[in-house]
């Protein structure tokens, strides 16, 4: 068969989805391995202080315990930049979960056992857990976001704002919020001498093999890092995390194949997390809704490991024209899990505030929230002054507007009833920045007509495998089945991690130019393959140096729809629908699902998902699924999403942009901003909770006269 | 205890089993049947769904003394399942997926040839090909626990409105799709057996 008819852009279903589907595909602890032992860790009970004495006498009584790690007896290991990987390594606890001790058996109940038999005597010293707007620690860091500026200021934005004759001040807050993937973190480790091979649960098999080498000691190829098949990450995967450190550890001193998988319980400790943030956000515009001046101030904190700076102001760096601008973060570092990456990091919590405020000063000029939107479009990147390489946000809120019937709306607050039932709507915009990662891919022609083609890309889910192979195809001029795509191992060619919504694009780039160059010297043998076939290896990172100064970023705008029970203070959104402007779809089918589950993700944002500091023991409340409440089934309403097709020229040879984050981007505050069009309840602390609600709806029916 | 049960329509032993130790992990562990995923090990989030004498049950709280004499359906034996039940049934025990031809079910590298023709040769069950087709998995975590649940409803409801499937399913969380395409290929493993009869 062959066939002329582009491949990038078709719904291609997934190649790996008949493993999926059989339960054959093997995910870090599945693959048969023999004489393997059971790993449990031991997370440690105060939230700062010293461990004092480790007993491990009653543990290793059992017969099946092979071994109790601790600080004391543990494998040294080098140090690297991230603090967290550090594990068992000195007796100080810098926050409650840490890892203080690891228990080693020939069963997982064992070792269970184990684990719950080890006594940890430690000398706790008082902690500060608990983020405030003026907290003493406060400080300036020197960037955030790897290489972002802390603070930038256009213009004069104190004289403006002070003199404007419209002016909005309000302070928005996102809890922390816990990735929870369905597959924990999860490693298998085994050494064969000094080479060590993992099949582990993570975002960039390439990533973590260096990490591994470093902590190791050993060079880069002496570590074999697979993750063929991976339970979802959303950024809790997108570094080498404590659990595979220590089953490579466990291993070398047990001197055999070793699993551990954390319990759903520890994820919240050691994993990462989105730090919570406290956002000030003021706004000066004139009665028309013009903005004059933007400040968007953010208050956030790190661990005393360090940690991710949640980079929430940036987007106001980005969405609207304000001459007069000041976007700040402030860090104060505390005794508490490390903060990492979560679903569009910076993006996800900053437009909560920033598209929450955008509403309050439509309602507050008596302008269409959409209108307010199209009035404040600027020409350029406010912050950069850069071109954008396409923007299309107002044909978003243009296409939403027709497609979910905003001009049936009725503007008025708490204008419309169903029984007891408050029924609203509400908009908000979505934006993620185009991001792409130096890779590397091979092409190889065989003489028997096939192709396989190598990249260390990890596909958690997204269909990369799927996309990187219609890639591929369509590259080489040849039919699907033609093509074999080999992903998810370290020993391929190096590659960035799936994150920052940049896979296809990192991946795709070099995959599209080794496959682009073996054809043409296919073509320039006449089509002859020697007889020990060819390989064209590439490598993008001159390609990125060549790229020319443009402002980079997706768009879309969400609309929902919500019914508020004014018995209850139930919240459930009945409506969803997103318009997303992110470059060329190159599959819609796994596109779709992106666009769907981040939005999804955004709804448990708004009404579900938070996690509360416990100030007396410095841990995280809702440790499980049982308290942490992810959205299910039924709470998810019908969800509609469209995409405008984008030419963009200066992305890549795809025409991709990311769309694996920028579904949960403005979904939270969609979801508000029909809230308060349903009740005259503005919540500008998520989530959205029914004892939230309660007290200002029952309040609205006293003072109603009825 | 030695413990003896039927797993995917074959009578299986286990020795030194301690009664307390959970079905999941004599399946993942012990008969080397890891289709079926922890996730919670507490009974929230459904990835370890499995049929228990034909009740779905998360085999993560089922204790293994508690499957002595009886029969456990797997994702890995769905398909066999689904076959037997539209034949009529198995009577005489012998049928099924055998331990192994299940363990022999490695995964292989997506080989770009689509589903058709895939690591094994066996049918799929018309909730497996749905699932696919509809494009329900992503990461596919939640998947195995998803389709013994969602096959246990087709079974019992052929034609199940949206309500019936959204509160069926609604003990299997996923994490990835937002729930619209594991609908999806419910209706359509329904709409297809419908037109099958």
């Amino acid at each position: 068969m062959t066939t002329t008819r582009p491949l990038l852009g078709s719904p291609m279903t997934r190649l790996e989805g008949r493993e999926k589907v059989t339960g054959t595909a093997r995910y870090a602890v599945d693959y048969p391995v023999d004489r393997v032992a059971y790993a449990w860790p031991v997370p440690a009970a105060v939230a700062r202080g010293e461990i004092t004495a480790v007993d491990a006498t009653a543990a290793l009584a059992d017969p099946a315990v092979l071994a109790v790690l601790s600080y004391e007896n543990a494998p040294r290991l080098h140090d690297t930049d991230d603090r967290t990987l550090a594990v068992l390594q000195s007796p100080h606890i810098a926050h409650r979960g840490q890892f203080a001790a690891l228990a080693v058996a020939t069963s997982l109940e064992a070792a269970r056992g184990a684990a719950a038999a080890i006594r940890v005597a430690y000398a706790p010293e008082p902690h500060d857990v608990i983020l405030t707007r003026d907290h003493p620690g406060l400080y300036k860091p020197d960037e955030v976001d790897e290489g972002m500026p802390t603070d930038r200021e256009h213009g004069d934005f104190d004289t403006v704002y002070a003199r404007a004759q419209v002016r909005l001040d309000a302070v928005y807050e996102t809890p922390p919020l816990h990735n929870h993937p369905l597959e924990p973190h999860a490693a298998t480790a085994m050494w064969d001498g000094d080479d060590l091979t993992v099949y582990d649960s993570n975002q960039g098999a390439t990533a973590v093999q260096h990490v591994l080498a470093e902590l190791f000691g050993l060079a880069t190829g002496k570590i074999h890092v697979i993750n063929e098949h991976v339970g979802g990450g959303f950024g809790s995967k997108g570094t080498a995390r404590p659990h595979v450190v220590l089953a490579a550890m466990a291993a070398r001193v047990v001197r055999r194949p070793v699993k551990l998988a954390l319990p759903r319980n520890q994820l919240a400790a050691v994993t990462g997390h989105r730090s919570p943030t406290i956002q000030r956000i003021r706004i000066g515009a004139d009665t028309e809704g013009h903005v004059q001046a933007l400040a968007h101030e953010v208050t956030t904190q790190i661990s005393a490991l360090d940690g991710f700076v949640e980079p929430a102001a940036v987007v106001s760096r980005v969405m609207y024209a304000a001459p007069n601008s000041r976007t700040t973060h402030r860090v104060t570092r505390l005794d508490v899990p490390t903060p990492s990456w979560m679903r569009a990091p910076g993006e996800c919590p900053g437009m909560f505030a920033l598209e929450s405020a955008m509403d309050e000063l439509a309602i507050a000029c008596g302008v269409d929230p959409i209108e307010l939107r199209v009035r404040n479009e600027p020409t350029v990147e406010p912050d950069s002054g850069l071109p954008f390489s396409s923007r299309h946000l107002v044909e978003c809120l243009r296409e939403g507007t027709r497609r979910f019937g905003w001009h049936d709306r009725d503007p008025r607050i708490a204008g419309k009833h169903e029984g007891r039932l408050l029924i609203g709507s509400g908009v908000a915009a979505s934006t993620y920045p185009v991001y792409v990662m130096a890779s590397h891919a091979e092409a190889h022609a065989g003489p028997d007509g096939s192709y396989e083609v190598h990249v260390s890309a990890s596909d958690i889910g997204t269909g990369a495998r799927t996309v990187l192979t219609q890639i591929a195809a369509d590259a080489l001029g040849v039919p699907l089945d033609r093509v074999r795509v080999r992903v998810g191992s370290s020993d391929l060619p190096p590659a960035s991690v799936a994150g920052a919504s940049s896979g296809t694009a990192s991946w795709g780039w070099p995959v599209h130019k080794a496959c682009t160059e073996l054809r043409q010297r296919l073509e320039a043998l006449g089509h002859s393959v020697p007889e020990q076939g060819l390989t064209v290896a590439a490598d993008i990172a001159e390609d990125l140096d060549d790229r020319e100064d443009y402002a980079r970023h997706a768009f879309g705008a969400q609309f929902a729809e919500v019914q508020v029970d004014t018995v209850t203070g139930e919240t459930r959104v009945r409506r969803l629908l997103g318009v997303f402007a992110a470059g060329r779809i190159l599959n819609p089918r796994t596109a779709r699902s992106q666009f769907i589950g981040g939005m999804t993700m955004g709804l448990g944002m708004a009404l579900l998902e938070g996690s509360t500091m416990d100030p007396a023991f410095g841990d995280y409340a809702e440790r499980d699924l049982a308290s942490y409440h992810v959205p299910a089934c039924a709470d998810v309403p019908e969800i509609d999403v469209h995409w405008i097709e984008e030419e963009d020229p200066q992305l890549n040879p795809m025409g991709s942009k990311g769309i694996g984050e920028i579904g949960i981007v403005g979904t939270a505050a969609a979801i508000a901003n029909a809230v308060h069009h349903a009740t005259g309840v503005r919540i500008r602390a998520l989530p959205i909770h029914p004892a939230v609600l309660m007290p200002p709806l029952a309040g609205a029916r006293q003072a109603s006269p009825s | 205890m030695r413990l003896t049960f039927t797993v995917n329509g074959r009578q299986q032993e286990a020795d030194d089993v301690w009664e307390g130790e959970s079905l999941l992990y004599v399946l993942r562990e012990r008969m080397g049947l890891p289709g079926s995923k922890n996730a919670c090990e507490q009974g929230e989030c459904g990835s370890c769904t499995v049929r228990l004498d034909g009740v779905p049950v998360c085999a993560c709280l089922v204790a293994a003394g508690q499957v002595q004499d009886r029969e456990v359906v797997t994702v890995e034996g769905l398909a066999d399942y689904a076959r037997q039940r539209a034949e009529g049934g198995c009577g005489t025990g012998a049928c099924g997926t055998s331990l192994d031809d299940a363990k022999r079910w490695q995964s292989k590298p997506a080989d770009g040839r689509t589903g058709e023709a895939g690591a094994f040769p066996q049918q799929l069950s018309a909730i497996q090909r749905a699932f696919i087709d509809a494009g329900a998995v992503q990461c596919g975590f939640c998947t195995p626990g998803l389709l013994v649940a969602a096959d246990e409803l087709l079974e019992r409801n052929a034609s199940p409105s949206d309500e019936d499937i959204r509160e069926a399913l609604s003990g299997n969380l996923c994490r990835c799709t937002g729930y619209e395409k594991i609908l999806d290929a419910v209706r359509l493993a329904a709409a297809r057996t419908e037109e099958a009869v």
